[in-house]
């Protein structure tokens, strides 16, 4: 009983250490199984792309956040409350593109790469790619194509992490009449 | 991070990934089982490490498992475990009552030959963590009516 009083305070903290070490573990068994980076960076992907389907009705019920009226507001709005309430950290807006369809979230520390060194022979693995994935998944749920990327990385010796989001279209809606 | 959704959405990608390489069939349950508890492991293991940076020495066994079902289950499910039982003879059973890997599965016996699936990955979990503190075991987990599990610990004399 006496060694369990400093500890509560980060449990917070060791949760996301639980999902980075686990993270680790999954992106050392891929590559374990493929040969090739690009294919770990794609299986990557999808598998954020399958968290992000799901994770954004656990988002929108939990967050009561309605629909966005542009694109800019769904920046500030997985910035400022996706990333805060999934990851414990919030990004910055930044490098907006004259048509406004383009911008960039700055991460200053990435969770997910904690504990990670890349070795010399993985030069091509995007490490992170699963957050790609989810962006792109969960902005489909809501009728919204992104192509999401990786433009920095400070894994590979980057100074910040930069994930580039660019608007492509809206997915027309395919509901029924007076379904909403 | 504020929150555990992240954890459990991962976990389901990584049993869906494991299991359907197995589909194409090169592998066989075993082996995924196996592969699950090795990742398991190696997560235990730094989890632990990191847990039990500014802790005092342990006295003994069962002030490990002691640790293991208070600190380490409290870090990683947000509850304690609700039972634990032991033959003094380095046989422990974990009992979770409301496991929460399993909670949003199923309070029945829907899903019941899914299960094991699902403990794989914790059962290294608590192989990891135990064999940082210098405690090799071999854990195999049971469930009877979800989403109530026991974990079997048997440690292994050195």
């Amino acid at each position: 009983m006496s060694r369990q009083s400093n500890r509560t305070t980060d449990s917070k903290k060791m949760n996301s250490e639980l999902f980075t070490l686990t993270y680790g573990a999954l992106v050392t068994q891929l590559c374990k199984d493929y040969e090739n980076d690009e294919e770990v960076n794609k299986q990557l992907d999808k598998m954020g792309y399958n968290i992000g389907v799901r994770l954004i009705e656990d988002f929108l019920a939990r967050s009561s956040i309605g629909r966005c009226q542009d694109f800019r507001e769904t920046a500030d709005v997985i910035a400022k409350v996706a990333f805060k309430m999934y990851l414990g950290i919030t990004p910055s807006v930044t490098n907006w593109s004259p048509a406004g369809d383009e911008f960039s979230l700055i991460l200053e520390n990435n969770p997910l790469v904690d504990f990670v060194e890349l070795p010399d022979n993985h030069s091509t693995l995007v490490y992170s790619s699963l957050l790609c994935g989810v962006l792109r998944g969960a902005l489909e749920m809501v009728q919204m194509a992104v192509d999401v990327r990786f433009a920095q990385d400070t894994l590979r010796g980057d100074s910040v992490t930069e994930i580039r989001m660019k608007f492509i279209k809206r997915i027309e809606e395919n509901l029924p009449a007076g379904d909403e | 991070m504020a929150d555990e959704a992240p954890f459990q959405f991962l976990h389901n990608e990584v049993l869906q990934y494991i299991y359907k390489s197995a589909e194409n069939g090169e592998t066989d349950n075993g082996r995924n089982i196996a592969k699950l508890e090795n990742m398991g492991f190696r997560v235990g293991q730094g989890l632990m490490e990191r847990l039990t940076k500014d802790t005092a020495r342990f006295k003994d066994e069962l002030d490990i498992m002691k640790f293991v079902c208070k600190d380490f289950w409290t870090c990683v499910f947000k509850k304690q475990i609700d039972n634990l039982r032991t033959n003094h003879q380095g046989i422990y059973v974990l009992q979770d009552n409301k496991f929460r890997l399993l909670s949003q599965l199923s309070a029945g016996k829907q899903y019941l030959e899914q299960a094991p699936k699902y403990l794989a990955f914790t059962c290294g979990l608590v192989r990891g963590a135990l064999s940082n503190l210098g405690v090799k075991s071999i854990v195999t987990a049971e469930v009877s009516v979800m989403p109530a599990c026991k974990f079997q610990i048997m440690i292994q004399k050195m």
